[in-house]
């Protein structure tokens, strides 16, 4: 099949390629941009794992294709800290209060968290556990990646954060 | 897992689309949010030889009213309808059961158009449609045309849309202000498709039902109107002997399959389960 051009920013920087239509996001992401952070999980539309954020709207990036981000504006784990190397929010409220073990699933949560709270900066506990509802985690069973998010939301919002997990 | 191969067009508009739709025949498919299509691509359940993309079209995006109808344009996401406080206070169904799809990142990129028109049993909205007596705006190359949600749906993945055509607007009637609605759907876990779901819209008068609507997801190989369990409780106040009667009726016409989700008999059973927690959930928030 004929090769498309692809062009679109990837974490502040315009990337261009020519790519088979058939060719998945997260293969182009991995294979093509070596950004390896957004992780193939279940490759089903269900684990959440390979999470970007594309356009700002999270999407599960084993569900695209590569030519329908043309134009787009996407974000990966590898884009989230500073410039500085300082880390976000929520990197740094994962490693406070243990939000990951083995740690598959965390730049996609991550991702998807980085999207929840924009769209609403004060979630309850019942609005992070639905918003993340389309992530999966085998290892924490996702208090410690609750209470991440909350501290990121805490530290977001300039206010004085929980002490990290026992 | 990699989809097979396809050439790729990406329309600018609904005309354009529909002629490659006609010029390219049945080896194309048109592609909305994909994420029913893009799986079945992967596991090489389906291997178009040609997708068109209509995610450019701007003329297939929105909510609009409409003398006393709600429009939707097809590509209008789960998400953008949850968003719209304004097709929330009309018409609160449908945020309520855009809730209960999949998860927030399919609800990103979903669309209405998509989870209608691709005849899946297990999708929720299209019992919602038939509930509310909505109707499909559907365009070919012979022109434009309105099938209405009751007469679209012939068996799975099996719909009245004829080949190189494609729904561009759902077209739904208002319900009258006071009415009442509830989505009740039984799921394994969150994102799951039904073990069995009811959609209700009900009017009350005088604190007796004035008129009623059920539709059923995945209970049978298209979305059922529930039009004997909705006369059962029209003219009652809703009583226990009513709502068994209903449910009955609701279980009489779900022809389920057995699978992980349960075997056949529980999950006819839940049929009615269903209908009768939606019906009171609608009865009570009615005025």
């Amino acid at each position: 099949m004929a090769k498309i051009r692809v062009s679109l920013k990837v974490n502040g920087k315009a990337v261009e390629a020519l790519v088979e239509p058939r060719l998945l996001l997260i293969h182009f992401l991995r294979e093509e941009l070596n950004l390896t952070g957004p992780h193939i999980g279940c490759d089903t539309s269900h684990c959440g794992a390979c999470t970007v954020d594309l356009n700002g709207k999270s999407v599960k990036s084993c569900t695209l294709f590569a030519v329908q981000a043309e134009g787009g504006e996407l974000l990966t784990i590898e884009g989230i800290a500073a410039p500085d190397g300082a880390l976000h929010a929520l990197q740094e409220g994962f490693r406070e209060m243990h939000g990951l073990q083995c740690g598959f699933c965390t730049p996609g949560m991550i991702l998807r968290a980085y999207r929840l709270l924009k769209e609403n900066p004060k979630p309850s506990e019942d609005e992070i556990r639905f918003g993340i509802s389309g992530n999966l985690c085998r290892c924490t069973g996702y208090q410690n990646i609750v209470k991440a998010i909350q501290h990121a939301a805490a530290k977001l919002a300039g206010a004085p954060v929980k002490e990290a997990a026992e | 897992m990699i989809p097979g191969p396809f050439a790729y067009h990406r329309p600018k508009s609904v005309k354009e689309a529909i002629a490659m739709l006609a010029d390219l025949g049945e080896d194309a498919r048109p592609l909305a949010g994909g994420h029913s299509l893009i799986p079945m691509m992967k596991l090489r359940l389906a291997a178009p030889a040609h997708l068109v993309d209509l995610g450019a079209i701007g003329e297939l995006k929105g909510i609009r009213s409409e003398g006393g109808d709600i429009v939707i344009g097809a590509m209008t996401t789960q998400h953008e309808l949850i968003a719209d406080a304004g097709l929330a206070a009309k018409l609160p169904l449908l945020r309520e059961t855009a809730l209960q799809i999949s998860d927030p990142q399919v609800r990103y990129v979903g669309t209405l158009g998509g989870n209608v028109a691709n005849g899946d049993p297990g999708n929720d909205m299209p019992a919602v449609m038939l509930c509310l007596g909505a109707s499909y705006h559907v365009a070919g190359k012979g022109g434009e045309r309105r099938i209405a949600a009751r007469e679209f749906y012939e068996s799975a993945y099996m719909t009245a849309l004829e080949p190189g055509e494609m729904v561009t607007a759902v077209r739904i009637p208002v319900p009258p202000k006071g009415h009442g609605s509830a989505y009740e759907k039984l799921k394994r876990k969150i994102g799951d498709y039904a073990t069995a779901a009811a959609a209700v819209v009900l009017t009350l008068s005088g604190g007796k039902i004035a008129a009623c609507s059920i539709g059923l997801t995945n209970l049978a190989e298209t979305p059922l109107w529930a039009e004997a369990a909705a006369k059962a409780v029209v003219g009652t106040a809703l009583d226990p002997a009513a709502v068994k009667k209903a449910a009955a009726a609701a279980e009489a016409i779900a022809q389920p399959a057995s699978d992980n989700r349960g075997p056949a008999q529980y999950r006819k059973k839940m049929a009615g389960v269903m209908v009768a927690r939606a019906l009171e959930r609608a009865k009570s928030r009615a005025a």
